[in-house]
């Protein structure tokens, strides 16, 4: 069976995050893994970045801001009022 | 899912039967949970911050209008972001803004730097020619990531073609499950990991570069 070249195998990082490889390819995947060092590095490197990303998550109460980023600020005043006084009128509609 | 709830709200059950009833405070903590992560994927559709708070008025008041008729097939929150994404596309094409989403797979380019590998002349061709580095253990558990990490990772984020954003942003950041962003984007399984990929390893590629310029000024 072929052998994977670290430049195939990593594009199917994900896939292999995901389990959404077939038996045989998921093998030669690991089966590489356990050989080479510059592939062990990046999959660390392709975790680290998952979980990186997960820390910007903006819906928990008191998580850190965005800066510069859109959405940082929330939703105006205005337009909050606006929707808040929307929720009120609809029993009465 | 836990995360995707944001682990504080009470279950859907529960927050549908409050929104019917006319709970003014349960709508509130829903507005202001939600409604950040809603801004932040509206802006990828349109193309000002203005434009991308109408989005997310307009959605909101469809959920209002829509609560009583909500069948509770999909979480109420996945309800909403479908909402969401289908408010902001239409915004997006009078703008003139939007991407077929029909035309999902990008471009079949190799998401590292071909350099980075041995070419057909070196001794193990596709290999790599230099390792990957380690990369310095991520903070310990509770404690942030560093500002400057967060702030790198907000640009490359925001270099990401909208659709690839969309689901790195639904997935990695919401906290979404595959399932749940094939749901909202109405995009096959195998598009959703294409658009994943892509974007996860654009943000590694930008890591890479941040964690390589810090360890040669240290």
């Amino acid at each position: 069976m072929k052998r994977f070249s670290c430049d195939e195998l990593v594009e199917l990082v994900t896939a292999f995050l995901e389990n959404d490889l077939d038996e045989s390819t998921r093998s030669r995947f690991e089966e590489h893994l356990v050989g080479c060092e510059g592939c062990e590095h990046y999959l660390s490197q392709f975790r680290t970045t998952v979980d990186a990303l997960g820390t910007l998550r903006v819906e928990t109460p008191g998580a850190p801001r965005h800066e510069g980023l859109p959405g940082d600020e929330g939703l105006s005043r205005a337009t909050r009022d606006r929707l808040m006084s929307a929720f009120r009128d609809r029993r009465t509609a | 899912m836990e995360s995707f709830t944001g682990g504080r709200l009470p279950p859907d059950d529960v927050v549908v039967a409050a929104l019917r009833a006319g709970d003014e405070a349960m709508f509130a903590t829903l507005l202001d949970t939600w409604s950040r992560g809603m801004l932040w994927l509206a802006r990828s559709h349109v193309s000002t911050n203005d434009s991308a708070e109408e989005v997310v008025q307009d959605t909101w008041l469809a959920v209002i209008k829509g609560i009583d008729g909500f069948e509770g097939r999909s979480s109420v929150k996945t309800w909403i972001y479908r909402i969401l994404v289908n408010t902001a596309r239409k915004r997006g094409v009078r703008e003139n803004r939007t991407v077929p989403w029909s035309s999902v797979f990008e471009q079949e380019r190799p998401t590292v730097d071909r350099s980075s590998f041995q070419g057909v002349d070196d001794p193990l061709p596709g290999h790599w020619k230099y390792l990957p580095a380690i990369w310095p253990t991520p903070a310990p558990e509770g404690e942030l990531l560093a500002a400057e990490v967060r702030v790198r990772i907000g640009a490359a984020l925001a270099e990401l073609p909208p659709r690839q954003r969309t689901v790195i942003t639904l997935r990695d950041v919401e906290g979404c499950t595959s399932e749940e962003v094939c749901e909202i984007l109405d995009i096959s399984a195998a598009n959703q990991r294409v658009l994943l990929h892509r974007a996860r390893a654009a943000v590694r590629e930008q890591l890479e570069d941040y964690f390589e310029t810090a360890r040669r000024s240290a």
